[in-house]
């Protein structure tokens, strides 16, 4: 295990004695199923004080949404809490009134006033994807003053302008108008502004955070992060922020809970969880985050071995226009430049990291490079094995058809890209029947073959993919991926949706795969870690422009563009006494 | 912005109407033979000659010689001045023939769709709401027999019913006195108190079908995490349910209005038989069979302007209640 420096952390900051607004003793919140009751909290106990940040931190399935949904009496049906209490004392906080005010949430109905009195009044709770947990045909404004006019008698226009003064806080331009405008038209980082101004409305004791920051950008995480940050240094809030990001947690954390499996694992202070973790399971936790954020060793000692090939894509001066003009009278100028005279070369054996924000271009030229999308200009010269060279770009027929064969796909969701309805034997073969290289006992041959190299059993062929957890199923992804020997892999953020612990495994089994069938890799990526990780190069884009390319160490030690730079100190660090986030470099373009 | 939308709506249907005349117009000329044949055909079943010269000078005096498309000319451009031509067979301007029954027509089927919607609304919400209560496969398997029982049927029944157990007089929508009278305060009464049973037998299958929908829709909606967002806020649960899902839910519905209008009127056709309505429906029939080509034409472009008013009022009314469709 790579040690964290045994110095002994100096205290974050000076911590005064906080009162305790919510404890929460012995919750096990049940779900009846067939086989009995399952229980998706198993026995938490945790407390948050005014003022501070506790994280909870799990993998998915791990209870923490639920034990979060716990407290307000929100759990999705059939689940409810089935022991514990959950007190919220309300006499130590601003609101209320000297005596002693505790209400045992656990034990409210969850339809009654009680609860619905305090859902959003006293605790206030923010999740994770800002586009989906906002109604899309209701005004911002429409659904903050609806807050505000449920648990206080003010008239609609107070209401409003209540509302537009929390779009103010938390800095969303020109609030006046803002206001009357719809989810929509908002980006994800103004969306989740928005969401967070809703949930202050009625001055919360509590904010529960649900991966607030989870679907955001990684710049866009570093501002919100900073705001909820400031939010609660004005309004003393207690904070519970749940998330799976250990750089996250890092960086706000002032007290941190692990969960697994429903089971509350460790508790402590960010510093004991950190610098002296005592259960293997957050030990392993630790060491699957700082396992990524350095060069694989493995990629490393096989470089040294083996060298780079010769260039096998030529990427030259590519672009790709959306035309964005629709409706009778074509209005000119309504052009989207998702590609703007791109220029990038993958040598044989290499890994190629493309690293940007959403809407950068990245996604765009891995489809382009498998022609899901045409070019709007430029070449793209794939050097195949018989020494012939392609023009991607304007490929057709049978030459296309021969460049799909050598350049295959792995994607991000290894839920949606997989078909419910076949089963594993059929989404591996699919690719060799539907080009007639293999079919009957020499397809299934060939399928048991290629689920070996992916490591899954040979009797995962009869299943279908729910039967799988993501991991595995990312696995299926890969295993059709390589079915047709390709020279060429596009990895569409083949890692986001997995788990941190088995994000090093599926590089790894990539880079396994590279060594065993010499393959190439253009490895897309918002992830600097696993970027830093798994490519040898890195190209950062930024607006459908290639900013800086060049050696993956280079880029992230000692960055040359001002964009570049910027992305890198917002990229939050696993290690809480390098909380640098919040002096972090801003970039903006032409500036 | 929705007023660009709607003016922009209204303008496309300009080229589609004209489209929809011109296949309207091929239709009726697509049988083989044309109005005269037919009447020599029929002169000649009961026995009588018919004396080519004549069938010739008519031809040439209706115009039944010329081309496709300077018939279609002609006939477009008397229908942009309000003239229908002359109906054939009932040497009468068609205009005079139609009205009154495309009018009776559009009233049953508006009459229909309110009455489908205030049956499939409440009960959509309630079965998704309760989804696999009793109450849910109550209404489900009597949504189902309403979806599998062919319209004609259920109005045979009815009658029946209505005749035999309560001596009601069940055929048209007028009582025999008003029949032919003029329209009057008493008169409107009277179709009032006719048309329930045609709106019930029509509405059923219909009702029956947006039930499910509702139901599908909703179920999609209540799951969706701005519905846990509101909870989270301390919505109580009835206003939560129609301020969020039911609202996003309803967009399909309107979207009803498009197909259910059409779907009534030549859906009708047979009902309208069987309960002797005087609508549209039979006339048409009658028309077509009888190859009057400008009555005919004149219902089917009527019924096409329709459902092309039917789309553009739930266009808009889709626009007023999602955002989303207005701003793209």
């Amino acid at each position: 295990m790579a040690t964290v420096t045994p110095l002994r952390p100096k205290p974050l900051a000076q911590r005064a004695e906080a009162p305790v607004v919510l404890e929460v003793e012995g919750l096990v919140t049940a779900f009846p199923t067939r086989h009995g009751l399952f229980k998706a909290v198993d026995d938490v106990s945790f407390a948050l004080e005014a003022g501070r940040t506790l994280c909870v931190v799990g993998e998915s399935g791990s209870g923490k949404s639920v034990t979060a949904r716990s407290i307000l009496q929100i759990v999705d049906t059939p689940g409810r809490i089935v022991e514990g209490r959950i007190l919220l004392h309300r006499h130590r906080t601003s609101r209320g009134k000297g005596s002693d005010d505790t209400v045992d949430l656990a034990s409210l109905e969850p339809r009654s006033n009680a609860i619905r009195a305090i859902r959003g009044r006293d605790i206030a709770m923010i999740f994770q994807e800002p586009m989906s947990s906002l109604s899309p045909v209701h005004t911002i404004g429409n659904q903050i003053g609806e807050v505000i006019r449920l648990h206080e008698h003010v008239s609609k226009k107070a209401a409003r302008a209540r509302s537009i003064e929390l779009l103010r806080q938390v800095e969303i331009p020109t609030p006046e108008t803002a206001v009357d405008r719809y989810t929509f038209e908002f980006s994800g980082g103004m969306r989740q502004r928005a969401m967070i101004a809703m949930s202050l409305a009625c001055n919360p004791s509590v904010l529960i955070a649900d991966e607030p920051t989870t679907a955001l950008d990684v710049t866009t995480q570093a501002e919100i992060l900073g705001l909820i940050k400031r939010l609660q240094d004005d309004h003393g809030m207690a904070v519970m922020f749940i998330t799976h990001d250990m750089g996250v947690v890092a960086e706000i954390a002032d007290a941190i809970v692990v969960m697994r499996h429903g089971k509350l694992v460790e508790r402590g202070s960010v510093e004991k969880i950190f610098f002296e973790p005592q259960h293997d399971y957050t030990k392993m936790l630790l060491q699957a985050v700082l396992d990524l954020d350095r060069p694989s060793e493995r990629r490393l000692e096989r470089r040294a071995v083996q060298p780079l090939g010769p260039p096998v894509v030529e990427i030259r001066n590519l672009t790709k226009h959306f035309d964005l003009r629709h409706g009778l009278f074509k209005r000119k100028g309504h052009v989207l430049k998702a590609l703007d005279d791109v220029d990038l070369a993958l040598r044989m054996g290499e890994n190629l990291g493309i690293v940007g924000e959403s809407g950068s271009g990245k996604t765009t030229l891995g489809r382009c490079l498998l022609r899901v999308h045409d070019p709007s200009g430029g070449a793209m010269l794939y050097h195949g094995a018989n020494g012939v060279t392609a023009d991607v770009a304007t490929a057709k027929g049978a030459e296309l058809a021969a460049v799909r064969r050598d350049i295959r796909m792995i994607f991000q969701d290894p839920f949606a890209s997989l078909n419910p309805r076949m089963n594993v034997a059929q989404i591996v073969g699919e690719p060799l029947l539907v080009s007639g290289i293999a079919s009957g006992a020499d397809l299934r041959k060939r399928v048991g073959e290629l689920l070996d190299l992916v490591g899954l059993p040979a009797n995962a062929m009869e299943r279908y993919p729910h039967a799988f957890s993501g991991g595995q199923r990312q696995r299926i992804g890969i295993a059709r991926a390589i079915a047709l020997e390709p020279r060429v892999i596009v990895a569409d953020e083949a890692t986001s949706a997995l788990d941190v612990s088995l994000r090093t495994q599926v590089l790894d089994l990539l880079l396994d795969l590279q060594e065993r069938l010499g393959l190439s890799f253009i490895f897309i990526s918002h992830d600097i870690s696993v970027i830093r990780y798994f490519c040898d190069r890195v190209a950062v884009m930024y607006r459908g422009q290639v900013v800086e390319v060049g050696e993956t160490e280079d880029v992230c030690n000692d960055p040359q563009h001002g964009y570049t730079k910027a992305l890198l100190s917002a990229v939050p660090h696993p290690d809480p006494r390098h909380r640098g986030m919040l002096g972090r470099h801003r970039y903006q373009a032409g500036a | 912005m929705l007023l660009t939308y709607i003016v922009k709506r209204i303008i496309w249907t300009i080229p589609f109407l004209f489209a929809v005349s011109l296949v309207s117009f091929a239709l009726i000329q697509a049988p083989p033979g044309d109005y005269l044949t037919t009447f020599a055909a029929t002169l000649a079943q009961s026995g009588d000659m018919v004396d080519e010269q004549r069938l010739e000078a008519l031809r040439t005096r209706y115009g039944l010689d010329q081309p496709f498309i300077v018939q279609y000319w002609k006939w477009i451009s008397g229908v942009l001045q309000g003239d229908f031509g002359i109906s054939f067979e009932w040497q009468q301007p068609v205009s005079h023939l139609i009205w009154e029954r495309m009018a009776l027509s559009v009233c049953l089927a508006l009459s229909t769709l309110l009455f489908t919607w205030a049956i499939a609304f409440p009960i959509g919400i309630y079965s998704a709401v309760r989804k696999y209560s009793i109450g849910d496969y109550i209404v489900t398997t009597i949504g189902f027999l309403g979806l599998a029982l062919p319209n004609f049927l259920l109005a045979l029944v009815l009658m029946y019913v209505g005749v035999v157990y309560f001596g009601a007089n069940v055929g048209g929508l007028f009582s025999q006195e008003y029949q032919m009278a003029p329209w009057s305060w008493a008169k409107v009464v009277d179709l009032l108190e006719h048309i329930w049973i045609p709106v019930v037998i029509l509405g059923t299958s219909s009702s029956a079908a947006l039930i499910r929908i509702m139901r599908a829709n909703l179920l999609d909606e209540l799951n969706k995490p701005y519905v846990t967002t509101a909870r989270a806020k301390g919505l109580s649960e009835f206003k939560l349910l129609i301020k969020y899902p039911v609202r996003l839910a309803l967009n399909p519905f309107v979207s009803t209005i498009g197909w259910a209008f059409p779907q009534l009127i030549s859906g009708a056709v047979i009902t309208a038989f069987v309960l002797s309505l005087p609508t549209a429906g039979p006339l048409l029939l009658q028309a077509l069979l009888a190859q009057d080509m400008y009555l005919a034409g004149a219902f089917i472009l009527l019924l096409c302007t329709l459902t092309v008013v039917g789309m553009l009022v739930s266009d808009i009314l889709l626009a007023l209640l999602d955002p989303r469709i207005r701003y793209q």
